[in-house]
């Protein structure tokens, strides 16, 4: 297999472990870090995207902008849920999402 | 045209280090960047649509700014929300001493969302949009986060796993785009995109992102909790801009970028989910027994209607001489729904805010007789449902009109189903609550009513009344929004 070839089936695999991981489990830290896992698989795809067969010219750089600017979301993002969590948890002492309706 | 984006956002700042006079900066803030807007619509009008690029760099490599005719009037919207939802969060924060510490926090992030508002209404490339996008969002999460309670936080962190994955699928989308067609720059997609398969996962992705943050059904699972543990004034915000906002990007990229991969069945589709948004929303408005978790029920419903532009648009634009026959009314009828629906929300929110924050409770049996006590709050209420249900002369009535003539004239009469079935349940669920308030019944209300403000009443009464002006003054937003048409129509 190529080397883009190996990259693209990680960033689906990732992809797909983190879409399955965030419909599935409840828990929180483990919802937090599915989604990051998505974003891993997010952030190898761009890269790859970058890629280019003949080496003078180096990879495009464009891609590996947008995944430095999706980095800093997804990290921005994740610690603010993670301060919300825990929060939540030291109120209620709950690790899920309450399921119940809005009354 | 960047001041728009810098001074909210710089005010943000300022308003972080010092306080103490944040209120006071966000206000002189809110109304020169009403200014700034009202003057680029000024200019976009005499001049056509504008464009500035940032630091000088020009389009494939910098960062370029445009405003064309739908842009400016999004501006436009932005400020005349934010600004009396900012009198009315002065007033309110200057009378409540115990939520004093909440104020503080309030100003900085709503400025901040404000600048990100304004920053997806400017930008020119997807992933301007996607920065700007992601920057409202949390603003917008964090504004959550103000409301009172665990429900306040469970709600917060439910929106923000959502969005932290529309986020992530957006950005895929993006990548695709890139891929596919080697740019970013929206005038220079437009029209680039073959009918191959990456381009349709790019429209797919960017599109599930987008339904996410616009809570279309049936991705609205986050709305009504979020939007209903929030503050009003926050409420506000979010019910009338920020889910306005990914619904804008939607309608551009559909319109544009998209047009290509626009087959039938997809516009069908898009359409289908906006039409059970609006009988599963209402349906779902009618059923609540508490004031804000029904307004915010109803934004699900309302959003659907900008949804049914997708098929009629589309539609016209593989249709010779369809834009002139429907495709240009369905377009203006879905900007105009957007406008209408937001000023009327804001006005409820604003009004539902007054009368529970006087009565101390939000269950809508609670207000019975409320209309005598708080006058203002109750037709500033009663006003802003008249341009929800689609009653003339309002914003609503002419919107809904415009997206009905559209349907019948473009041969796809069932979307005409839905709005009319949209405006007898909207009718529904406001007359339920107006009901109760003007009733007689409990005139002898044994709770005595918390004292309330000229200036909160009236910037709920002042944004209803904009949602009516907006029936009256049809032809002048109407010739801004055909400034630089971002479609072409055959």
């Amino acid at each position: 297999m190529t080397t883009f070839g190996i990259y693209a089936v990680g960033a689906a695999l990732l992809l797909t472990i983190g879409i399955r991981g965030a419909l599935r489990r409840k828990h929180l830290l483990r919802r937090i870090l599915a989604l990051n896992i998505i974003g891993g698989g997010a952030f190898l795809f761009l890269v790859l995207l970058g890629y280019r067969e003949s080496g003078e010219a180096g990879p495009d750089p464009v891609p590996q902008a947008l995944v430095l600017t999706g980095i800093v979301v997804a990290v921005s993002i994740s610690s603010f849920a993670i301060v919300i969590a825990r929060r939540l948890n030291a109120r209620t002492g709950r690790t899920e999402l309450p399921e119940e309706g809005l009354d | 045209m960047v001041a728009a984006i810098l001074l909210p956002m710089g005010a943000a700042c300022v308003a972080i280090l010092v306080r103490g006079y944040a209120a006071r900066i966000a206000l002189v803030t809110a109304l020169l960047t009403a200014a700034v807007s009202v003057v680029t619509a000024i200019a976009v009008v005499r001049n056509g649509p504008l464009e500035y690029a940032m630091g000088g760099w020009r389009a494939p490599l910098g960062i370029t700014l445009r405003v064309d005719g739908l842009s400016s009037l999004m501006l436009l919207l932005s400020a005349s929300v934010a600004v009396p939802v900012f009198v009315y969060a002065a007033a309110h924060y200057a009378r409540a001493r115990s939520d004093e510490r909440q104020g503080a926090d309030f100003w900085p992030l709503a400025l901040l969302l404000w600048g990100g508002l304004n920053g997806v209404f400017l930008s020119g490339d997807v992933f301007n949009q996607y920065v700007a996008v992601e920057l409202t969002s949390l603003a917008a999460v964090a504004l959550v986060t103000l409301g009172e309670g665990d429900a306040a936080l469970s709600a917060a962190l439910r929106y923000l796993l959502s969005t932290f994955a529309a986020s992530m699928f957006y950005l895929l989308g993006v990548g695709h785009l890139y891929a596919v067609a080697g740019t970013l720059d929206i005038p220079s997609l437009a029209g680039t995109l073959e009918a191959e398969a990456a381009s349709y996962s790019a429209a797919a992705l960017i599109t599930v992102a987008l339904l996410f943050k616009s809570a279309l059904f049936p991705l609205h699972f986050w709305l009504p909790r979020a939007h209903s543990a929030a503050p009003s004034q926050v409420s506000a915000l979010l019910s009338s801009l920020v889910v306005t906002s990914a619904a804008y990007l939607f309608l551009r990229l559909w319109t544009t970028v998209f047009v290509s991969v626009a087959v039938p069945v997809v516009g069908q589709i898009i359409g289908g989910l906006g039409a059970c948004a609006i009988v599963w929303g209402s349906l779902q408005a009618l059923r609540q027994q508490r004031l804000k978790v029904m307004i915010a029920y109803s934004t699900v419903a309302q959003m659907g209607y900008l949804f049914l532009v997708v098929p009629l648009v589309t539609s016209a634009l593989s249709t010779p001489g369809g834009g002139a026959l429907w495709g240009e009314t369905a377009w203006s009828g879905g900007v105009y729904h957007a406008i209408a629906h937001a000023l009327a929300k804001a006005a409820l929110f604003l009004s539902a805010g007054v009368i529970v924050g006087a009565i101390g409770t939000d269950k809508i049996v609670g207000i019975s007789g409320i209309a005598r006590q708080l006058p203002v709050a109750t037709y500033a209420f009663g006003i802003a449902s008249m341009s929800l249900i689609g009653l003339p002369p309002s914003g609503g009535f002419v919107a809904k009109w415009m997206l009905l003539t559209a349907a019948f004239k473009s041969g796809q009469w069932w979307w005409a189903i839905a709005i009319a079935a949209g405006g007898l349940l909207t009718a529904g669920y406001v007359f339920l609550v107006l009901g109760q308030g003007l009733s007689q019944a409990s005139s002898d209300r044994d709770v005595e009513l918390k004292s309330t403000s000229k200036a909160i009443e009236y910037s709920a009464f002042a944004l209803a009344v904009a949602a009516l002006a907006l029936g009256v003054r049809v032809a002048e937003p109407l010739a801004l929004l055909r400034v630089g048409l971002p479609i072409e129509m055959p």
